[in-house]
């Protein structure tokens, strides 16, 4: 059995049923990352101290992920909008553009951590770094997911081009969507985290 | 976002783009600025907040499209919009609680 709307849209919602199931699993995840900044604001208007993160936290470091998150950001959607005009070798490169700044952030990340770590610095040490290590860690996992997504799409998920071009336009856009969305939470974490 | 694009239209989808990219870089430099002010908690959370909400705004609505989506989304989001309030809610109702 064929699934049904992957390429126009459903009558009665106006919208291919992947877009809408990606919305309901956004808004789900809004919900879990809710779930954990409403801990952070229980936790730090619970504790009779609260350290700046700028003291304990590595400010460029973080800044640089910021900027490399937002730039695979808008490779992520130039290569839906390359698909649109047509131009598959323009998607190869902005696809794997988006990997690409997606492990450099995991890289930067790793540096971030592995500093923390070498000077004996963990989740355990305070609350602070527990609520830290478990927001940063559970947003890593999924850069980590949307990269395996973005990956198998520049790769092998890629041949759809030739057999249905618009079901893959609008994977890319789906694909789009979750990835917008990882960056969006890290533009609220890193304020809070590290600036506040 | 409309299946429908001419090549016209995502031509200037692209110009689009590259503002609010231009925009979020903008705003990143002005979010870290703002903590070197090293404000009392209060104005530094309620800046910090404000630029990271016009940031994420800017995602949500030119780079996931939501600007020109269907309603059907919206009343998703609207759902969820309202259980993240009573979420973030949460922590002041039981402190208020607590100290008044």
């Amino acid at each position: 059995m064929q699934i049904p709307y992957t390429v126009h849209p459903r009558p009665d919602t106006g919208l291919f049923n992947a877009k809408l199931g990606v919305w309901l699993f956004l808004a789900s995840e809004v919900m879990l990352f809710g779930a954990l900044f409403s801990s952070y604001v229980l936790l730090r208007e619970g504790a009779l101290t609260w350290p700046h993160g700028y003291e304990i936290l590595n400010i460029p470091l973080a800044t640089l992920n910021t900027v490399v998150l937002i730039s695979s950001s808008i490779t992520m959607v130039m290569a839906w909008a390359s698909l649109k005009l047509n131009d598959f070798a323009k998607y190869k490169r902005y696809i794997g553009s988006t990997v690409l700044l997606g492990f450099g952030f995991l890289i930067i990340k790793s540096f971030e951590y592995g500093a923390k770590f070498s000077h004996g610095i963990g989740p355990g040490d305070s609350t602070f770094l527990a609520i830290y290590f478990t927001l940063t860690g559970l947003h890593g996992l999924h850069v980590i997911g949307g990269m395996i997504v973005n990956g198998y799409l520049w790769g092998p998920g890629s041949k759809m081009w030739q057999s249905d071009p618009e079901r893959l336009t609008n994977r890319i856009e789906v694909a789009g969507l979750y990835w917008h969305f990882v960056d969006l939470v890290w533009i609220f974490l890193f304020p809070v985290l590290y600036l506040l | 976002m409309s299946e429908h694009h001419t090549a016209e239209d995502i031509k200037k989808h692209v110009r689009v783009y590259i503002n609010v990219f231009v925009a979020l870089m903008a705003l990143t430099i002005i979010t870290v600025g703002i903590s070197y002010l090293h404000l009392s908690v209060v104005p530094a959370i309620i800046l910090a907040l404000v630029v990271a909400t016009i940031k994420g705004s800017l995602v949500a609505s030119y780079f996931m499209h939501l600007i020109s989506e269907k309603k059907m989304i919206f009343a998703a989001l609207i759902l969820t919009g309202i259980f993240f309030i009573v979420l973030m809610a949460l922590p002041v109702l039981y402190y208020g609680d607590r100290f008044y």
